[in-house]
C-alpha cells in the first residue's frame, strides 16, 4: 500500500536553515547537509530545499546547497524559490534536485509548468500554493485566498481553483501552505488541505502548523493529505521522525518505517 | 565499467551520484559502438515512454548485441519499461522486446482516492528469491513516480499493488529492470543497486 509521506522542509538563506514564524521572525536552525543527514537515518521520506529569500531578492537557487544536500542523501529532492524559467529550473536539476516547485513564477507565466512538465515530466514538477482563509468568503473569490512573492501579495485567485488549473498545466503534485498556520504549531489547515485535495487528481502535500504528533494524523484522514511537510519540529529535535512514524503506525495509517 | 545510457530522457545526476557513492566505475558512452567491452548497461529514464523512441536504431541494436553476449543490463523506471514489448503510453515506439508483455497505464481508484500518477514510498512483496533483490525482504519500501507499468509474469522478482498488481522489478538471466527509483530509495535502493554492480563486474 502506497504510504503517506512525511517531507522534511529546509528554508535555507545564506547557505544556512532558518525558520520563521507565519513567514516573519527568521531563525537559524542549522546546516543543511547535516540536517538532510539525520533525517535520512530517522527516515524521512523526501527532503524540500526552499531558498526562501530568491524570490524577493531576486537569486537562483543555491546550486551549492542543493549539490551538498544531494551527496548526503538518496532520497527525492524538491527544490524551490525563484524558480522563474527553464534555465533556474535546469539549474537546480543539474545540481541534484529531482522536482522542482514552483509559486509566484508559475501564476505569472503558468506555460513554464507545462513547459517543465515537457521536458522533465509531470513528476518533477510541483507546483507550491500560499494560501490563508479569507476573512470574508461572501464577498467573492473562495474560500481561500493564494498570495505570492513570499506571502506579501494577494494572487487574487481562490486556491482550489488555481491547484486545479496547475493540474490541468502538467503540474505532478501540489504543495498547500496555510500561512495562518505557518510556524504557529497548532496544526494543519485540515479544511483548506481537504478542499484542495477533493479539486484535484494529484497527490497534495499539506504543510503549516505541524506541532504535535496528532495534526500530522488529522491531516492524513481529515485533510485527506498524501504527504505532509513540516519544517521546525524536526530542525530543533523536539520531534524525531521515527517517533512520529511509530505513532501514525500506531493510528493505523501506512507509512515506511526503515 | 558501467555504460550509463543518456538517451536524453530526463535527469541522469541522482543516478550518477548513487554509483559514485557506490565507487562503480561508469560512463556515459557518447555512441553505440562504445558498449562493447563494457561489464554492464543500465538505461535509466524519468518521463514519457515516446522519449526511448532516440534509442531506435543504433543504440537498440547495441543494447541487444550487448545483452546477447551475457552483459548484465539494467533498466530503471522507463528504462525498465522499454526492456518489454512496448507500451499503451506510446504504441508506435518499439521497445527492446527482451522480456515478453506490454506496459499498460495503472488504474486509480477515485474512491480511494488511489491517484494516478502513482507516486511515493511502497511495499515489494517479493515472490522468490533473486539475484537483484538479494538482502530485501518482503515488504521493503522503495520510491515510485509513474503512471504505466509492466504486468506480473513469470519474470516478475517484485510485485507491488496500487488498485492492482504491477510488476515492480524483474529478472530474466541477465536482463533486470525496477520500475521505481533504485537511486531515491535509501538504503534499500542502494542495496539494489549494489547488488547489480556485483553481477556486472
Amino acid at each position: 500500500m502506497l504510504t503517506k509521506r512525511i517531507i522534511a522542509c529546509m528554508d535555507v538563506r545564506d547557505g544556512q536553515v532558518v525558520k520563521g514564524v507565519q513567514f516573519q521572525q527568521l531563525r537559524h536552525a542549522g546546516d543543511p547537509a547535516e540536517l538532510a543527514r539525520r533525517y535520512n537515518v530517522e527516515g524521512i521520506d523526501e527532503v524540500v530545499v526552499l531558498d526562501i529569500t530568491a524570490t524577493l531578492e531576486t537569486r537562483q537557487a543555491l546550486a551549492r546547497t542543493i549539490h551538498a544536500v544531494a551527496r548526503e542523501i538518496f532520497l527525492p529532492l524538491t527544490v524551490g524559490g525563484g524558480i522563474r524559467s527553464e534555465d533556474d529550473a535546469a539549474a537546480a536539476i543539474d545540481a541534484g534536485a529531482d522536482k522542482v516547485s514552483l509559486n509566484t513564477a508559475a501564476l505569472r507565466n503558468p506555460a513554464l509548468i507545462t513547459a517543465l512538465a515537457r521536458r522533465y515530466g509531470s513528476q518533477a514538477v510541483i507546483v507550491a500554493i500560499d494560501a490563508k482563509r479569507r476573512t470574508d468568503p461572501a464577498a467573492g473569490g473562495g474560500d481561500y485566498a493564494v498570495f505570492v512573492r513570499s506571502g506579501t501579495s494577494d494572487a487574487a485567485r481562490d486556491a482550489a481553483e488555481w491547484a486545479r488549473e496547475a493540474e490541468s498545466r502538467g503540474a505532478g503534485e501540489i504543495l498547500l501552505t496555510s500561512m495562518d498556520r505557518d510556524g504557529t504549531r497548532s496544526g494543519f489547515d485540515c479544511g483548506m488541505t481537504r478542499a484542495v485535495a477533493d479539486a484535484v487528481n494529484i497527490p497534495v502535500i499539506a504543510s503549516g502548523g505541524a506541532g504535535g504528533l496528532e495534526h500530522f494524523a488529522e491531516v492524513f484522514t481529515d485533510g485527506c493529505a498524501d504527504a505532509a511537510l513540516a519544517a521546525s519540529i524536526f530542525h530543533y529535535a523536539d520531534t524525531s521522525v521515527t517517533e512520529l512514524k511509530k505513532y501514525l503506525r500506531e493510528q493505523g495509517i501506512p507509512v515506511r518505517i526503515c | 565499467m558501467i555504460a550509463l545510457i543518456d538517451y536524453g530522457a530526463g535527469n541522469l545526476t541522482s543516478v550518477r551520484k548513487a554509483l559514485t557513492a557506490l565507487d562503480a566505475e561508469y560512463m556515459t558512452p557518447s555512441s553505440p559502438d562504445e558498449l562493447h567491452g563494457v561489464t554492464g548497461v543500465i538505461v535509466p529514464g524519468v518521463g514519457h515512454f515516446a522519449a526511448t523512441a532516440a534509442l531506435e536504431g543504433g543504440w537498440r541494436d547495441a543494447i541487444h548485441a550487448s545483452t546477447e553476449r551475457g552483459t548484465p543490463l539494467l533498466g530503471i523506471c522507463v528504462g525498465m519499461q522499454w526492456l518489454f514489448e512496448g507500451s499503451e503510453e506510446a504504441p508506435e515506439v518499439r521497445g527492446l522486446g527482451a522480456l515478453q508483455g506490454r506496459v499498460r497505464r495503472l488504474k486509480g481508484d477515485a474512491a480511494r482516492r488511489m491517484k494516478i500518477p502513482h507516486v511515493g514510498w511502497n511495499a515489494l512483496d517479493l515472490p522468490r528469491p533473486s539475484t537483484l533483490l538479494a538482502g530485501l525482504e518482503s515488504g521493503a519500501y522503495v520510491y515510485f513516480t509513474h503512471s504505466y507499468a509492466a504486468p506480473v509474469t513469470d519474470d516478475c522478482i517484485g510485485a507491488t499493488t496500487h488498485v492492482e498488481p504491477f510488476a515492480a522489478a524483474v529478472e530474466r538471466k541477465n536482463v533486470f529492470g525496477v520500475q521505481f527509483h533504485p537511486e531515491k530509495s535509501s538504503d534499500a535502493g542502494l542495496q539494489i543497486l549494489r547488488n547489480f554492480l556485483g553481477i556486472a563486474r
